[in-house]
């Protein structure tokens, strides 16, 4: 796991990604949230052994790193962070999964390896998926969407609220460590002992806060909802948008591959 | 342990949607209803805390290892279940969609694993039992370290079972069970002592803290009815699981699929016009038989663990189908409406 630095940092570089102003970040948040979902859902419901067509599926986040201006490297990193998990469930379908599966000369594929590259192709659609959505509507779009499309409003407040104390309470925990690591001379490692003390005042650190915060925010005129300077607002461009990639999806669902490539392809450049 | 969305079947993730939705509602209005508005930030904070508390870890003893906090079980002792529930759930989304840890379509898994074990059976049944209204730090120790071990236990329960039932991964059931069961079993009790030493380190330090966070919430709804409710469900599950262990039945699962779904296999999607890759189609059309023939030459070294692979994810795609064209509706239906007003 890394650092706590490294953590505020990515936090604060999605925030930055989140704030441009590109046709996709204009996009109303509840769009690009339907979108997501219907995409994963799509993806995942292809069957285990699923590659050529699963392949079809990249043009979703490929169209919208470009045109919001996502740097691909940036998400590449973020996808290999998280990785080992599906490769450490993947792996076991290659060696328990023995059948062959397809013969290209002397090479034999089992039809674990294909279920495993399966899962590895899915696994960095579904996950830039949600990092784009994120990337291009920030947390603050995500819960203001999550909040109209009817998610109980205990919940959007309080999501959005943990957001905001995320780097404050992280800032205390991250000075406490820089503080038991000066003192420390060199050993990184952290007893448990220090651990349990350190916990423990961050916990009563953060308890304080939240009481702070909240006579803060009574005392000016907090009510329990999400305000916004710029109000959601549906456009036709915003139904378009769920419309065409919704499509999209279900075709690249039911269709041959290399039919649907081939037409994908006139289409695009047409 | 968060589920990713790469191993699991729409069906799974769909269902576990719907169960996690649900209990983000319920719980959404039982914590309106307290009408504590200090609640609210204060979840927040909490949850915040459980992020920076997870970014700090220590090294185990001896092993070289490190851990560090889940956060279910404070949240719950600190909150009291259902507000815990949301602040696990929101944690579960910003790391789903900051860090990419566990998807999308898994956060309904997700939630439920991390969330509705620990607030819902184990926090009721074990903690509050054991640690009583009047906790003595004794109690609080016991009652903390118990719970974040089952409520553990039965969350890696949940992955295994969902992994299983998607049909992604290759792994089959009681591997993986002998994988997770004892992995987390490590982790619980690292995660019940952390658990009950912050606890007691609050409950010291700031009691009242402890107390206006349990009360509220918790004394008035753990009646002896949802206890016993609780403890029915339990059994059931216990049950089901422990006479799915014990039957010789080889084809168990297969059975539970057939009562739930009517089909004694799940249908294989319908492909059209793969002409060119007939070869590939093929082969996967012969999914089910293909599963058990790798199954039976396991089963000549043991014969019980004939459980059968489990091509139940070879797509439900009539549920990707039906939520299209659910909120392709809605989305008319709304432009219309709206068209309407505006006009």
């Amino acid at each position: 796991m890394p650092g706590i630095e490294t953590h505020c940092m990515e936090i604060g570089l999605m925030d930055q990604l989140a704030s441009q102003d590109t046709p996709v970040h204009r996009l109303d948040p509840r769009a690009k949230l339907l979108t997501t979902l219907m995409f994963v859902a799509t993806v995942v419901s292809f069957d285990k052994y699923a590659i050529s067509a699963l392949l079809p599926f990249f043009a979703y986040p490929v169209m919208l790193m470009t045109v919001g201006r996502i740097p691909v490297p940036y998400l590449l990193r973020k996808i290999l962070l998280v990785a080992p998990f599906a490769i450490l469930i993947g792996i076991f379908n290659p060696l328990l999964d023995r059948e062959t599966f397809i013969t290209i000369g002397t090479l034999t594929i089992t039809g674990g390896w294909v279920s495993f590259l399966s899962i590895l192709i899915r696994f960095a659609l579904t996950v830039e998926g949600a990092l784009i959505l994120l990337a291009s509507s920030g947390i603050y779009g995500v819960c203001l969407a999550l909040d109209k499309l009817g998610v109980p409003r205990v919940f959007t407040v309080q999501l959005l609220f943990l957001y905001r104390y995320l780097f404050v309470i992280a800032d205390e925990g991250l000075r406490m460590v820089r503080a038991k690591t000066i003192r420390s001379f060199g050993t990184h490692d952290m007893g448990i002992k220090v651990y349990i003390h350190m916990l423990g005042y961050l916990l009563l650190r953060a308890l304080d806060r939240a009481q702070r915060v909240h006579s803060a925010m009574i005392s000016r005129g907090f009510d329990g909802h999400i305000q916004s300077m710029k109000p959601l607002k549906l456009r036709p461009g915003d139904i378009m948008f769920v419309c065409v990639w919704s499509l999209l999806f279900v075709l690249m669902r039911i269709h041959n591959i290399s039919l649907l490539l081939g037409s994908f392809i006139t289409e695009i450049f047409q | 342990m968060h589920m990713a969305d790469a191993l699991i079947s729409p069906a799974v993730g769909g269902t576990m949607w719907a169960v996690s939705a649900g209990l983000i509602a319920y719980c959404s209005k039982k914590v309106r209803n307290i009408l504590d508005d200090r609640r609210v930030p204060l979840m927040g904070v909490l949850g915040a805390f459980i992020f920076a508390a997870q970014m700090i870890n220590f090294s185990i003893p001896g092993t070289g290892s490190s851990g560090h906090l889940g956060g279910g079980m404070i949240l719950a002792v600190l909150l009291g279940p259902h507000a815990a529930l949301l602040v696990i759930a929101s944690v579960l989304v910003v790391q789903a969609l900051f860090f990419a840890d566990g998807g999308l379509l898994a956060l309904g898994c997700n939630i439920f694993n991390l969330g509705f074990f620990p607030c819902f059976v184990a926090y009721p049944l074990i903690f509050r039992n054991i640690a009583g209204n009047k906790p003595t730090p004794l109690r609080l120790w016991i009652g903390c370290t118990a719970a974040s071990i089952l409520g553990l236990q039965l969350g890696a329960f949940g992955v295994v079972l969902e992994t299983v039932f998607s049909g992604i991964s290759e792994l089959p059931f009681r591997t993986f069970v002998l994988m997770m069961q004892p992995i987390h079993l490590a982790i619980g009790i690292v995660e019940g002592l952390i658990t009950a030493t912050v606890v007691a380190f609050v409950w010291k330090a700031r009691p009242e803290v402890l107390e206006s966070a349990s009360q509220p919430a918790t004394m008035h709804n753990y009646s002896f009815r949802k206890i016993i409710i609780g403890l029915i469900f339990a059994a059931v599950v216990t049950g089901g699981i422990l006479s799915w262990f014990a039957s010789t039945h080889p084809d168990g699962l297969e059975w539970a699929m057939s009562k739930t779904s009517g089909t004694e296999e799940l249908e294989l999607p319908e492909y059209r016009a793969h002409e060119s890759l007939a070869t590939i189609q093929e082969n996967t059309s012969f999914l089910p038989d293909y599963g058990f023939a790798s199954q039976k030459e396991e089963a000549k070294e043991e014969p019980e663990t004939k459980w059968p692979a489990i091509n139940a994810a070879t797509t439900i795609s009539g549920l990707v189908g039906g939520t299209l064209t659910l909120l392709i509706t809605i989305l008319i239906g709304y432009t219309l409406k709206r068209r309407r007003f505006s006009t």
